[in-house]
């Protein structure tokens, strides 16, 4: 029932977005033709590194272009729910129409981080998908149950750990008010995800895995897709992704007893 | 004897609020040490609230009225005391209880910007477990009575604020809330549109007999809607009890327009002892203690030629300005 409930509100937010922004018809065209070149300015970013070698950690042209579809498709996530959500979050705190959403009988977390949409990230979406079956064609991948599943549940870790990040700092804005540069750190953060994690050196391997983990969400799924991953890695992403939900659900109810709403 | 729907006990909220030297120097120090400070906003109030009762909160800016609504609608935690609103804990949040409550904000809106205000409606009707057949027919009973049916259609940006406001109304009462909680309702809203909003709560509470608690600075509006009003002073609660009461204790006197048949009778009148407000030429204002009126009309009219009077009672947002500003009332 609850259940039920809650994919009728989600289809009602889904409309509600689709028509918002189909009433700026420009803009919507605009971030369609952003999408393209952007996909199109990363693989000639990654033709030139691989201009004067033949891999950069291990990973060969094709192999890397599968992190770049991995990258594109996790970047048309955020830019369809992350950003329209996840940003607006310090809006709400700062003029307090957060209190809106906490008066609403629905869940708060569930309520601000999917009500809006931004259908232009569908394209970022699509563009990733046909570029790794592309992939899959160059590299001469086998396409089975097991393979689908793996790739299915790492990529649902790494949309679920990027989420987390996202909302955790988001939600620290109950008390600092303002944390824009945070988000826009982890945006940045982001971009390091298109290259594999073995091209960094130790530390920044560690930092990238265990801090922030943003390259191994990207890493990983593409190890799944040549299949080179090793079971315990992702286990690993699955625990990680568990954790970092838990914590940003957590911290969120934690939180919210310390809000105080905005002055009228 | 009926019981409180709203039961306030010893209610306390304090914030912590830092403070800032003007200057760069003074900048820089609160950008490295931020001294704050803890503020009692609101201080051991007490009261309670019937079922269908219409309760005004008066109080200066900074007060703490939007605080004690903010508390009893369960967005604010209080530091101290006893709080039941429809015999729960407000702060819990639990949904039975959301679904039995709204709050409206004059300064801050709900709806959808781009989208006509329907679409915000079925938005709303389905987050508060309404199937759209008895939405519908909501839409259709409040959008009557809020005279709205052509701008359930338009979108939300291109309506007046009137009409935004009304919206914004509907979209609030799609559930049918027991309890309204609104916090200056009527701001920035032009005379016919506070009139129309202020009817619009005067029939749905006669017609629900849903419980209005209302913060608002335009005096019509608590006069025109509040039997019943709660003084609140720099966090404490100064008078709990009948607007007329209040009206009487503090303002014990009225103002009697004299117009004179000639110039000997006004000038005469005017130096007959009484406090005079006002005097131009022939019309003197004087001010007269209520329980003395009939003895004195009946001395100054057998002494002098009067050609008209007119008894008036000192503006209401006068009297209730001066008692925003006082600790005791």
């Amino acid at each position: 029932m609850k259940i039920r409930k809650y994919i009728k509100i989600y289809s009602l937010f889904l409309s509600t977005s689709i028509a918002s922004e189909l009433e700026y018809k420009t803009n919507v065209i605009i971030d369609f033709i952003t999408a393209i070149l952007s996909l199109v300015g990363s693989v000639f970013l990654l033709t030139i590194f691989f201009q004067n070698t033949d891999n950069i950690g291990g990973w060969n042209f094709e192999q890397a272009l599968i992190i770049q579809g991995i990258y594109t498709i996790l970047n048309g996530i955020t830019n369809t729910w992350f950003n329209p959500n996840l940003t607006e979050i310090v809006k709400h705190i700062r003029e307090g129409t957060l209190d809106f959403v906490l008066l609403k009988p629905l869940d708060s977390q569930f309520f601000i981080s999917l009500n809006k949409l931004a259908p232009s990230g569908f394209l970022e979406i699509i563009l990733g998908v046909v570029l790794l079956f592309y992939c899959i064609r160059i590299n001469q991948i086998n396409i089975n149950l097991s393979f689908l599943f793996l790739c299915i549940t790492t990529l649902f870790c790494s949309i679920v750990i990027l989420y987390s990040l996202w909302f955790l700092i988001s939600t620290t804005t109950i008390w600092f008010v303002k944390t824009w540069n945070a988000t826009e750190v982890l945006r940045s953060f982001l971009y390091i995800g298109r290259f594999p994690l073995n091209s960094f050196s130790f530390s920044l391997r560690i930092f990238f895995s265990i801090f922030v983990p943003i390259a191994f969400i990207t890493t990983i799924p593409s190890e799944v897709f040549l299949g080179i991953a090793k079971p315990w890695e992702i286990l690993f992403e699955v625990i990680v992704a568990g954790i970092f939900f838990t914590v940003s659900r957590r911290f969120w109810l934690f939180a919210l007893k310390y809000y105080t709403s905005a002055s009228s | 004897m009926e019981e409180n729907i709203i039961q306030v006990e010893n209610l306390s909220k304090s914030f912590d609020i830092s403070s800032k030297k003007p200057g760069l120097k003074g900048t820089l120090k609160h950008f490295f040490k931020r001294e704050t400070r803890s503020i009692e906003i609101i201080k051991n109030i007490t009261f309670g609230i019937k079922k269908g009762e219409i309760v005004g909160f008066l109080g200066a800016n900074g007060a703490g009225k939007t605080t004690i609504l903010k508390i009893l609608c369960g967005l604010i935690y209080p530091s101290q005391g006893k709080l039941s609103v429809t015999g729960n804990l407000p702060y819990k949040r639990r949904p039975n209880f959301l679904k039995n409550i709204t709050l409206i904000m004059g300064q801050k809106q709900q709806l959808i910007w781009d989208l006509p205000p329907i679409e915000s409606f079925y938005l709303n009707a389905a987050i508060y477990d309404i199937d759209k057949f008895e939405a519908k027919k909501r839409i259709k009973q409040l959008s009557d009575m809020l005279e709205i049916e052509k701008e359930l259609y338009i979108p939300v940006r291109k309506l007046s604020l009137g009409q935004r406001m009304k919206s914004e109304l509907l979209a609030a009462l799609i559930h049918k809330p027991n309890i309204l909680f609104l916090d200056e309702p009527t701001l920035g809203l032009d005379i016919n549109a506070q009139r129309n909003l202020r009817k619009f709560l005067q029939i749905y509470n006669k017609e629900t007999d849903a419980t209005i608690c209302l913060t608002s600075h335009y005096m019509k509006d608590i006069t025109s809607l509040c039997k019943r009003v709660i003084c609140i002073h720099e966090g404490c609660l100064t008078y709990d009890g009948k607007l007329e009461k209040l009206l009487k204790k503090i303002s014990p006197v009225k103002d009697i327009l004299f117009i004179c048949k000639t110039d000997k009778d006004a000038k005469e009148l005017s130096n007959s002892g009484f406090i005079i407000k006002n005097q131009n030429q022939k019309e003197i204002t004087i001010t007269i203690k209520k329980d003395s009126i009939k003895s004195t009309l009946k001395k100054i009219l057998n002494k002098f030629e009067i050609e008209d009077l007119y008894i008036n009672e000192p503006p209401v947002d006068e009297i209730i300005g001066n008692i925003l500003v006082k600790e005791k009332v």
